[in-house]
């Protein structure tokens, strides 16, 4: 594989500019995520509007490059989304990131910049760190229900 | 700062006359494999040892009267005699100690088997000590934590300075109430040798039984269990050449003889009623079920092919590397050597942190030029959290790297600090 494919400009931007990378304000809904072997650890915040839709979602933490720029571009996606729809993202982010949905156009219309993580689907060994902020807003939105 | 090589050594690492005899690297001449304390690559003989015997000499060992069956027998004996040579475990009369040898199938289930049985030996319990160092990988720390747990001894850990045990830590720690010591030979992760001659002595003075993990040390240095004076010694033979799945476990005779069986069943009776069950000699006693005889006559291949090439010269070779490795890593303002800054003391292995650069993203970086290393825990979490490191990457030499290879890696490095560093 070429490092262009993963660890590319867009990619880096996301690590070395993150744009949600702060501590939210008024959040309605905190979860802490964690891989214990790697290290990574995410603390993640949303903010739940009245109409029941994310107004904004942000987070603090550390960890691999991978873990954090899915982190940020999982927080640009789920700006006006609401629960329902949040958790269906983030299935549809694991089933990108093990292999199982290989549906460009779905992954790109639906994750927006995230499916350019696709890639992680070809390294079985980084595919808890791209996943940890999906599957810690996954089990945030089911503490809430 | 590490020394730099002279023109003549740089010499001697700049081609890798040992690459052709192993098949994986011959046949990827752009892969760099940096990772041998993980495991090693296999000769050309191990690999057609394996199929030999398969092809010669398969039958159950043990079992069966015919001649086939003999021969598979006699093929685990003779690994057991050339093993025995290979750590220097003779008798007074300076034959190999044969029965000395329990094969398991790596080093971890060797240290995992003294764990269940050389407690009840010593009669482990409340008040009593086990002594490890913080440097110990898990396998040989979790099994001591547990059995501590489990009988009420306590674990106490001989720590460091300047990344070795220092002498009055072996004063301090190993006392009255030792009653196991278990200790690295060489660390997976530091790459340091630890003296264990003297860590033996200091247990044999206050009675306690020393145990060796010799994993790191016995692929890259020619280990004496005599003269090491050690009661175990413990070592997997992948990481040596050999197949994956053959651990060899070495101890005193008279020890092994008062050890309980580890794991019962098959092969290792002498006799069994409904109610009672008689064990067999050592080693039998510690072989449950049939076992990897193909391994073991691979084994014996391997170490044939480190004794073709020199133990000595191949260890000077791998000092050459690792010294070379030192320090070109030592170039780079941006990297850290985890573990000692002089060449000489790393055996194989330097872990290192690239500054800000979590250590997965430099070794997937690195593996997309075909550069393979070792990054995370690298199963010693208490010695990272000692050290104050999460994680790190490890470069690991054999001696059938090159300086090449070690030029490839720094390569790497460099691309991965200009994609994070926007150059």
């Amino acid at each position: 594989m070429d490092v262009s494919s993963l660890y590319n400009e867009q990619f880096m931007d996301h690590v070395t500019h993150p744009d949600y990378k702060y501590v939210l304000e008024g959040a309605t809904h905190e979860h802490d995520g964690v891989n214990p072997s790697c290290g990574d650890e995410l603390h993640l915040s949303i903010r739940l509007g009245d109409d029941g839709r994310i107004e904004e979602c942000a987070y603090t933490g550390h960890g691999c490059a991978v873990s954090m720029a899915s982190a940020d571009m999982m927080s640009d996606l789920m700006v006006g989304k609401t629960p329902a729809e949040a958790l269906e993202l983030c299935a549809l982010f694991k089933s990108m990131v093990t292999g199982a949905e290989k549906d460009d156009n779905k992954l790109e219309e639906e994750l927006d910049e995230a499916a350019m993580l696709k890639d992680v689907s070809h390294m079985p060994a980084r595919v808890k760190c791209a996943e940890l902020a999906w599957r810690t807003l996954a089990e945030m939105m089911h503490e809430s229900e | 700062m590490c020394a730099a090589l002279t023109a003549e050594q740089l010499i001697v690492i700049e081609r890798s006359p040992y690459k052709q005899d192993f098949p994986l690297l011959a046949n990827n001449p752009n892969l760099t494999f940096l990772d041998s304390a993980a495991t090693a690559q296999r000769p050309a003989d191990v690999l057609d040892a394996e199929r030999r015997f398969y092809e010669t000499m398969n039958a159950n060992p043990l079992r069966g009267l015919y001649r086939l069956s003999t021969e598979a027998t006699q093929s685990i004996a003779n690994a057991r005699a050339h093993i025995a040579r290979f750590i220097g475990a003779l008798d007074d009369a300076g034959n190999p100690e044969n029965d000395a040898i329990v094969f398991t199938r790596n080093a971890s289930e060797a240290l995992n088997l003294l764990a269940r049985t050389v407690p009840e030996v010593v009669r482990l319990g409340p008040g009593d000590e086990v002594v490890i160092s913080i440097m110990e990988h898990h396998s040989n720390l979790i099994p001591w934590q547990q059995v501590c747990a489990a009988t009420g001894a306590k674990l106490v850990y001989l720590r460091l300075e300047d990344f070795s045990i220092p002498a009055a830590e072996l004063e301090a720690k190993i006392g009255p109430h030792t009653k196991i010591v278990s200790v690295t030979h060489v660390s997976n992760v530091l790459g340091v040798q630890n003296n264990v001659a003297a860590i033996a002595a200091r247990a044999h003075e206050v009675g306690a039984l020393c145990i060796v993990d010799g994993a790191q040390s016995v692929p890259h240095i020619a280990v004496d269990v005599r003269s090491l004076g050690c009661d175990f010694l413990a070592f997997s033979a992948h990481k040596l050449g050999g197949p994956m799945g053959i651990g060899v476990l070495w101890g005193k005779p008279e020890l092994l003889e008062a050890m309980p069986p580890f794991l019962v069943g098959g092969e290792m009776i002498d006799s069994v009623t409904e109610t009672d069950a008689v064990w067999s000699q050592v080693p039998q006693k510690f072989e449950a079920g049939t076992q990897d005889a193909a391994g073991s006559f691979a084994t014996d291949a391997a170490l044939t092919y480190l004794e073709k090439h020199g133990m000595e010269a191949l260890e000077e070779r791998e000092r050459l590397l690792a010294s070379y490795l030192c320090e070109q890593l030592q170039t780079r303002e941006y990297i850290t050597i985890v573990g000692p800054s002089e060449p000489h003391r790393h055996v194989g292995a330097v872990a290192f942190d690239v500054r800000n650069i979590h250590p997965h993203d430099v070794a997937s970086i690195l593996d997309m030029s075909d550069v393979c290393i070792r990054a995370g825990h690298h199963c010693a979490q208490p010695l990272l959290s000692y050290l104050g490191w999460h994680s790190t990457c490890r470069a690991s030499v054999a001696f059938y790297n090159d300086k090449a290879d070690i030029d490839r890696l720094m390569e790497g490095l460099d691309t991965v600090w200009g994609i994070f560093n926007g150059r």
